[in-house]
């Protein structure tokens, strides 16, 4: 009781940060149940048949629902490495360059597309990568054939990691800069004089330097690997590049929300929430310790 | 030296020009969209249009201010925009405070703490979440599109640990000088924790600014949608039937210019702020990932 006394204030602060954690997270963890039933919308959860694991049995057994499990892992691992490996070689060759106005002017217009939407960068991408549109004319006059980027399914995937990597890769070089800053000029000066030229200092000062910063963003990654991107490829997808392009989340969307199936839904939703989990949860202890990061 | 030597300064003008010309492809996209919505029609239709208009045109911008779902859909956006920042800022730096003390000060931090992070990693999915909103009657309501992104625990880890770097010396000197916690954090940490607070309010706005699948899904009627969902209805579903069924209206969204025009409209307000968030999202995105 003494403590409430003294505590009250903070409990206070709180409460409106939990109730609304309560409505919008907490009570629908709840919903989860649905997963085990047969749900009908017009019988609610109370009044829905109980089917244990059918939903999952389903889930395995459906050939478009594995080939989705595939399409999100292929997807998402692709742009963790492209989204470590450009922005770690983009930090390096952008700290080469010596005028400090050249190099902000640089840095303005790289991290820009990160705050731009899917959807406006989707209606801009539309156009642009139709097989009439400016980026095949360019291709045109240099001799190639047109490119159907957003409708093909064997360019599909290229298109939606290439996009997703123009967008961030600027945001991503930010950390990477930061760790860059902190190196200690005097281990540069010292390579110096024992000899070493640029791309020796680079080898043996620089990227070791910048490695547990590889190792916190790349563990941190690790739990976002049933996230291949609903926004963007929401925004780019069609029916023809299904087969290729279609992720867990988009998929949930078309069979829950648009056919109604909502028991299998919610599944797929479970399936990918608690892998996320126990991967978000390995990741961060892992980050914690290799490189000391935590978040709380 | 090394930048001295032949070989480096070879590499040095290589370099710059090669992250010259990437640095311009982060942009080229969005001067052609710029170039589009002013150039005619026909000219915009065969394709001619690259970086720099062609006959010039303001026809677009006009059909599409004349639009009166366009209108709406800018003031839905603008509402939601100040009301949703408005609520995360408040609930963020209400509950930054006491989570920023120390488990001997406030011994209930560490349940309050897993609950944000299991709130974190974990969720129901979108079927569940899509039910409840349904059950508390937010559905077609705009205000589904300002409570449920009400908490984001990204943003009260940033404020937190903004507090955590506040001198203690501070708060004690408020509390034997016999405030509450409540007047310390509105009069001492208020005016001292303002730049976090913009960076705060910034995110938040870029985000209700860009949001569109809530009203997708959330909205039955599309006078309600804000600027996001419009957009993406009418650029990437190319739907008419989010349009008034006037087939004037209807002729609008098949044209290359207006749609760009539409594309150049909802960008514009992020790359108003962008200056501004430059400054400070540098510093947010580094405390939030890279801490001791």
């Amino acid at each position: 009781m003494r403590t409430l006394k003294k505590t009250w204030p903070f409990h206070l602060m709180l409460l409106p940060a939990m109730i609304f954690l309560i409505i919008f997270s907490f009570i629908p963890m709840g919903g989860i149940v649905m997963a085990f039933q047969d749900y009908k919308p017009w019988l609610k959860i109370s009044g829905s048949a109980w089917v244990g694991l059918d939903n999952f049995r389903y889930l395995f057994e459906r050939n478009d629902s594995m080939q989705v499990i595939w399409n999100t892992l292929i997807i998402a691992v692709l742009k963790m490495i492209f989204n470590l490996a450009v922005p770690f070689v983009f930090a390096i060759l952008l700290n080469e360059i010596r005028k400090v106005y050249i190099q902000r002017t640089i840095q303005t217009l790289v991290y820009l597309p990160h705050f731009l939407s899917w959807v406006i960068l989707g209606g801009i991408l539309l156009d642009l990568l139709a097989t009439d549109g400016f980026v095949n004319q360019i291709l045109g006059s240099m001799g190639f054939k047109p490119i159907f980027f957003l409708g093909d399914n064997n360019w599909f995937r290229f298109t939606v990691i290439l996009t997703d990597v123009w967008k961030e890769f600027g945001y991503n070089t930010i950390v990477f800069l930061a760790a860059l800053a902190g190196i200690n000029p005097s281990l540069y000066e010292a390579a110096e004089i024992d000899g070493a030229n640029r791309w020796k200092q680079t080898r043996f000062i620089t990227m070791p330097s910048l490695l547990p910063m590889v190792v916190v963003v790349g563990t941190l990654a690790l739990g976002n690997v049933l996230n291949a991107g609903f926004d963007q490829i929401f925004n780019l997808y069609n029916p023809l590049v299904y087969q290729k392009g279609d992720i867990i989340d988009t998929f949930v969307y078309r069979t829950a929300i648009l056919n109604g199936e909502m028991g299998f839904g919610t599944a797929i939703g479970l399936f990918k929430s608690a892998i996320s989990m126990i991967l978000i949860l390995v990741s961060y202890s892992l980050a914690k310790k290799w490189a000391g990061y935590r978040i709380f | 030296m090394y930048y001295k030597t032949r070989g480096y300064r070879i590499f040095n003008v290589f370099n710059t020009c090669f992250l010259i010309l990437l640095a311009l492809m982060c942009i080229v996209p969005l001067i052609h969209v710029l170039a589009v919505s002013f150039s005619a029609k026909s000219a915009a239709d065969a394709n001619l249009v690259g970086l720099w208009p062609k006959q010039f045109s303001l026809e677009a911008y006009k059909k599409t201010i004349n639009n009166p779902i366009f209108l709406h859909s800018i003031w839905v956006s603008v509402q939601r925009t100040i009301l949703g920042t408005g609520l995360t800022l408040l609930i963020t730096f209400l509950a930054a405070y006491p989570l920023s003390k120390e488990n001997s000060a406030f011994k209930g931090r560490n349940v309050y703490s897993w609950l944000f992070v299991f709130s974190m990693v974990f969720n129901g999915g979108l079927i569940p979440f899509y039910i409840v909103i349904q059950k508390i009657g937010l559905m077609d309501s705009f205000w589904v599109l300002v409570l449920p992104g009400a908490v984001n625990t990204f943003l009260v880890i940033l404020m937190l640990n903004f507090f955590r770097g506040i001198p203690k010396d501070l708060e004690e000197a408020s509390l034997i000088d016999g405030a509450g916690h409540f007047r310390t954090l509105f009069s001492i940490y208020l005016p001292i924790s303002l730049p976090s607070i913009a960076t705060i309010a910034l995110f938040s706005m870029v985000f209700h600014w860009n949001s569109w699948f809530d009203g997708l899904l959330y909205l039955n009627n599309s006078k309600q949608f804000p600027l996001a969902t419009f957009l993406q209805t009418v650029i990437i579903q190319r739907d008419m039937s989010s349009m008034s069924i006037n087939p004037k209206e209807m002729e609008l969204i098949s044209q290359t210019t207006v749609r760009a025009a539409q594309i150049f409209i909802g960008a514009a307000p992020i790359l108003i702020v962008y200056p501004f968030l430059q400054k400070y999202f540098v510093k947010g995105m580094t405390l939030g990932s890279v801490k001791e």
